[in-house]
């Protein structure tokens, strides 16, 4: 068995605020193969972010508590000092941020913002950079891109400043890209063609995807693997037919349940998740779901931990102590998955 | 019977006008240039001839991507904007021009509620006064308004006990219960959702949509429900238009339209749209349109969808397509239209809501015409939902 590209074992984020600790994110483990797409799937606040943002380094702050470890090519990157993250950044692991204006310089033009990473790490001079952004941009579908160098951002569309900003993550070949939802700001159209985009770069590059979404649909569509966060806990992994197939745990449901599909005739009532999630500050004792899900016990006070419960798949791993019977029974609702009927409004 | 476009005839049943109606209703915002003087250098053409009614008790999705006019639309039809010609009318009285003061009666009975709660509520007003200020703009007594507003809370699924607190304490789908809340306040008759959910986490989402559901039945309230993409508005809807670049390209009763999309540029939305289920996702025929949509300032002649389209020809380059009528009450705007039969294209006929400036041309006389290449291309087959994936 070959040694996985990128490894997450037991992750704790914590920042430090005048309310008291967020536990952003709490015992995370996962890992990333290459050429294989794992997305990240939650609710705003559940820690997505979080967790990969902490493994580019930008959560570090005087206020934020780290443990546990992210292995990449023999380098801890929750331990790394900033000269060593300088380094990796980029080159071997680089993220595509989900607001393309706002994570572009308005006032450098397109051709020049990409060749700045390329010289950051490489030995080349400018006309070899800009040369070799031209050839970043044809390659993620942006037509006359030697023209367009010397374009700012504001004369992009949005997929354009979209595919912008994927050339550029694109730039150092990085064995690990990470999308953090990439396509939530375009229109679908668009998105269809920048997932495309995606999943055939990595194919093509060998590298490693994570995509963070909150959208189920693109998850179907280009993750090979997927986590399930919830108010910090990894409460589900598993390869994308096990989780869409075979869900373990109750909010898991709930996401199925909620999402609305194109081609079916729509329920009468919406299947919904009552409540919200948690408050970081103050998640409830036990497992963090548990006063949502209609299905709790009193077993649900402790924390489950996060171990294979179906026969068979070792990989598919979830947070939930209801069996397996009962879960296969409790989760149907009208030969659907979902968690309860829509009636709950409060 | 299908002279007359259901639209309008639906509603003639008691008799009675509908509830809204918009004919050709264009709306073109100009572009001024200039030093000192400033030169109107063009238009862009926000909304461009879009004709559509809502009857009472219904809901009306309007979807596009983004800069297709859905939210102008919206903004026109609560007369936020004047639209530049046609006419818009509310209980078949014409509202189009109206000042501010006659238009005062209307405004109690159509209400906006906004995408973003979070901008769309002010930081620093409490609850209580939020949803109480259009009751007192409307001239109600503060007393009356304070037991109102706990009413309005409780009917939207609030806690009535947090009046007093500031948006920022709650979370995002209870900042849009607010939005609704106010919406609510002064017993609107029409509620202009405006992509009231784009903002919310999908278990959220499925919260809110019910709870719109449940007031609808409740109070007998009409929506037009915008949305940028056609997952969300098919619960909601009983009709929904489908507008590019200020056109309505479909317009057909909900179910009917995901179960036989028209116009290329549906199938085109739809297929974007990815199937939550990875197997069927995997053997689904995907036809992914590339490009996007052409500047509004300058868009194109003939059918504007014509630049990104699969299936389309000279015609479409030239003459702008009418809306047909198909069975089932379904329009569509397209020379070469999909999941259709020959026998209903060649019986279909020319819309009233057509654009004025569409062509006189039918899809069934584009059949009938001799040039080889527009002959090739009509007569694929139309009656799979997925058209070949052709790449570029």
């Amino acid at each position: 068995m070959t040694e996985p590209l990128l490894d997450v074992q037991d992750l704790q984020v914590s920042f430090a605020t005048e309310d008291g600790l967020v536990r952003a994110v709490d015992g995370v483990s996962f890992t990333l193969d290459r050429g294989e797409v794992v997305a990240i799937v939650g609710e705003s606040g559940s820690g997505k972010s979080v967790t990969v943002m902490t493994l580019m380094g930008l959560t570090r702050s005087p206020n934020a508590r780290f443990a546990g470890s992210a292995r990449l090519r023999g380098g801890d990157l929750v331990t790394a000092s900033e000269e060593e993250l300088e380094r990796v950044r980029g080159k071997e692991i680089a993220m595509i941020f989900q607001d393309p204006i706002s994570s572009l310089n308005p006032v450098q033009r397109i051709g020049n913002q990409i060749a700045e990473q390329i010289r950051a790490h490489e030995k080349v001079s400018k006309a070899e950079a800009l040369d070799r952004a031209a050839g970043l941009m044809e390659r993620v579908g942006i037509p006359r891109a030697r023209d367009r160098l010397r374009a700012y951002p504001h004369e992009f569309s949005g997929g354009m400043r979209q595919r912008v900003m994927i050339a550029m993550a694109l730039s150092l070949s990085p064995g690990v890209l990470i999308a953090d939802e990439p396509t939530t700001a375009l229109d679908v159209t668009i998105q269809a063609q920048i997932l495309k985009e995606i999943r055939q770069l990595s194919l093509e590059s060998d590298s490693g995807v994570i995509f963070v979404t909150h959208d189920l649909g693109v998850v179907a569509d280009i993750a090979d693997r997927v986590l399930v966060m919830y108010a910090g806990h990894l409460v589900e992994q598993g390869t994308v037919d096990e989780i869409f197939y075979d869900p373990q745990h109750p909010y898991t449901w709930g996401l199925m349940g909620s999402i609305t599909r194109v081609d079916r005739d729509p329920p009468k009532r919406l299947p919904a998740i009552p409540g919200q999630p948690p408050s970081l500050l103050r998640v409830p004792a036990g497992c963090h779901f548990g006063p949502r899900c209609p299905h709790a016990f009193d077993r649900c006070r402790e924390v489950p931990p996060l171990e294979s419960r179906v026969p068979g798949s070792p990989d598919h791993q979830d947070r939930c102590w209801l069996d397996l019977a009962d879960k296969r029974t409790k989760r149907e609702i009208g030969g659907r998955i979902g968690l309860a009927e829509g009636d709950v409004i409060k | 019977m299908n002279e007359r476009s259901p639209v309008q005839a639906d509603p003639g049943a008691n008799g009675q006008p509908p509830l809204l109606q918009a004919e050709h209703v264009q709306l073109y915002f100009p572009i001024k240039y200039g030093v000192l003087v400033d030169r109107t250098v063009g238009f862009v053409h926000a909304v461009d001839d879009v004709s559509l009614s809502l009857p009472e008790g219904q809901t009306l999705g309007i979807v596009g991507e983004s800069g297709c006019g859905k939210s102008t639309l919206a903004r026109c039809i609560v007369r936020l904007l004047e639209p530049t010609s046609g006419t818009l009318r509310f209980r078949g009285r014409d509202i189009t021009h109206l000042s501010r003061r006659p238009l005062q009666p209307f405004r109690r009975e159509v209400q906006l509620v906004f995408q973003d709660p979070s901008s769309s509520l002010n930081p620093r007003k409490r609850v209580g006064q939020i949803v109480a200020s259009p009751l007192l703009v409307q001239g109600m007594e503060r007393e009356k308004a304070r037991a109102r507003v706990r009413e309005l809370l409780d009917l939207v699924g609030l806690n009535p006990e947090h009046v007093n607190r500031f948006p920022h304490e709650f979370s995002g789908g209870q900042r849009q219960r607010i939005g609704v809340a106010r919406a609510l306040a002064v017993n609107p008759r029409l509620i202009v959702l405006d992509e009231p959910v784009s903002a919310l986490d999908v278990s959220v989402q499925a919260q809110v949509i019910n709870l719109l559901d449940d007031l609808q039945d409740d109070l007998g309230l009409s929506y037009v429900f915008i949305a940028h993409d056609l997952s969300v508005v098919r619960h909601v809807s009983d009709q929904i238009a489908v507008m590019y670049l200020g056109k309505v390209m479909e317009l057909s009763p909900a179910a009917e339209l995901y179960r036989k999309p028209i116009h290329p540029y549906t199938q085109a939305l739809l297929s974007a749209i990815p199937i939550p289920d990875p197997r069927e996702n995997r053997t689904r025929d995907r036809q992914v349109i590339t490009g996007e949509p052409p500047n509004p300032i300058n868009p194109p002649p003939g059918c504007r969808f014509h630049t990104r389209c699969l299936w389309a020809t000279k015609v479409c380059t030239e003459v702008e397509p009418p809306l047909a009528e198909y069975p089932g009450g379904h329009l569509a705007a397209c020379h070469h239209p999909r999941n259709v039969s020959p026998a209903e294209i060649s019986a279909a006929a020319r819309s009233p809501l057509s654009p004025l400036s569409a062509g006189r041309l039918m899809p069934g006389d584009t059949q009938a015409t001799s040039g080889t290449e527009e002959s090739q291309v009509a007569a694929r087959p139309g009656g799979t939902g997925d058209a070949p994936g052709e790449e570029p």
